[in-house]
């Protein structure tokens, strides 16, 4: 799947996270701005990598700034980014999110 | 499985737009929740609330608190995508809104059953439990709790109702007393459970309990509720008092004792009680026993 869009979800309130997905000429860049970087940055970071490959998400610019989201809203968040970037709302493949 | 009977005192909503909001709401101890899609969230973060329902869904511990998804409307392009991602994530219950007909009750349905079969859920294990929220709606209640087998419950809802009815809310509520008391009639025919609608002052402690006293008098199931704040008020109201648990237990052992004995009427705690005053009390205590309060062995 190739990003063509720029696309965001989530908000910056506290226990929730906001992706911005953009195109990007090279290899999947993630920039992650976390609250709790110092112990959970390389998890989250993981967490990012494992959802776009189950989403076949090859490259990209990803952003994201979490204020203290558990794993479920990060996955959610980056999804619906993903899912908002190619203009997909209906006819989800649910059994593999 | 889906379990019609069981305490369901509170069901508060969350907006599942709001991630704060769905990830440790069982900590406050509800009977139910609901996942709200429907009016809480915006119209551009549908999608975004659909996803994180699914994850909530299938990643949260919900440790045995009841999770019910409030659909979009059955004439909006939304509900379709709602239930799929509800029954996928595994929800115990759909609560379909603005409900006025049996005929919708039935869409509703094959709309679950559709989307168990595409996720390989058993079917039927998803519950429908209708809100009612118009004059139409409320003189159909018997036809919406008896349109489908997945019916659970019948729910009140206040704000679009009063506005239809052109009339004004008050405090004492005498606006829904019609509402109320019709929809629980056909509740009880029907076999389904009864809830009533929101209270919206959530500052007003007093207010609130003595709502609470009138819909439990009148016999409803549970209350929706929109602060957890309103959880253990609604929970203390609901519950059984020391004195009830205690006349029930007379109650049971008394009518035992006079079918041991074959006597028909019998007298507990100085007043006269009779067979049909059995249900009552068992009722009374399996309440006590599923909130907690009761471990005897008399149900």
């Amino acid at each position: 799947m190739k990003i063509t869009t720029q696309a965001v979800a989530g908000t910056v309130e506290s226990s929730d996270a906001q992706v911005m997905i953009s195109p990007s000429q090279s290899d999947l860049k993630i920039d992650l701005d976390s609250s709790v970087y110092d112990q959970y940055g390389q998890h989250i970071i993981a967490l990012v990598k494992e959802t776009l490959k189950d989403l076949d998400v090859e490259g990209g610019e990803v952003k994201i700034i979490d204020k203290g989201a558990l794993d479920c809203t990060i996955k959610a968040r980056l999804q619906t980014a993903v899912y908002r970037a190619i203009g997909k709302k209906s006819d989800l493949p649910w059994e593999v999110l | 499985m889906a379990v019609k009977q069981r305490i369901r005192r509170s069901m508060i909503f969350l907006n599942t737009q709001r991630a704060a909001l769905v990830k440790d709401a069982f900590v406050y101890h509800p009977d139910c929740v609901i996942f709200d899609l429907e009016d809480a969230v915006a119209e551009n973060e549908k999608d975004s609330a659909r996803i994180q329902l699914y994850q909530t869904l299938k990643q949260l511990d919900y440790q045995g608190v009841e999770r019910w998804v409030r659909v979009n409307a059955l004439d909006s392009d939304l509900i379709n995508e709602d239930i799929r991602a509800a029954v996928a994530g595994g929800a115990e219950g759909i609560r379909l809104p603005k409900t006025e007909t049996a005929a919708e009750v039935k869409a509703a349905a094959q709309k679950i059953e559709a989307a168990e079969k595409e996720f390989g859920r058993t079917v039927g294990q998803t519950m429908l439990m209708a809100a009612l929220e118009s004059p139409l709606g409320i003189m159909n209640a018997y036809e919406i709790a008896t349109a489908d087998d997945r019916m659970m419950g019948i729910a009140l809802s206040a704000g679009d109702y009063t506005r239809t009815m052109h009339a004004k809310r008050t405090v004492a509520g005498t606006e829904l007393f019609g509402a109320r008391s019709q929809m629980l009639i056909a509740a009880r025919a029907a076999g389904v459970m009864a809830f009533d609608t929101v209270y919206t002052d959530t500052d007003n402690e007093e207010g609130f309990k003595e709502e609470l006293r009138l819909i439990k008098n009148m016999g409803f199931d549970g209350k929706s509720c929109i602060n957890p704040k309103q959880i253990g008020i609604t929970h203390e109201i609901f519950n059984p008092s020391e004195q009830e648990i205690q006349h029930a237990e007379h109650v049971m052992e008394a009518v035992q004792d006079s079918k041991d004995n074959g006597v028909g009427v019998l007298t507990v705690d100085g007043k006269m009680v009779d067979i049909a005053w059995v249900e009552g009390a068992e009722r009374t205590l399996k309440l006590a026993k599923a909130a907690g309060i009761y471990e005897g062995e008399l149900v």
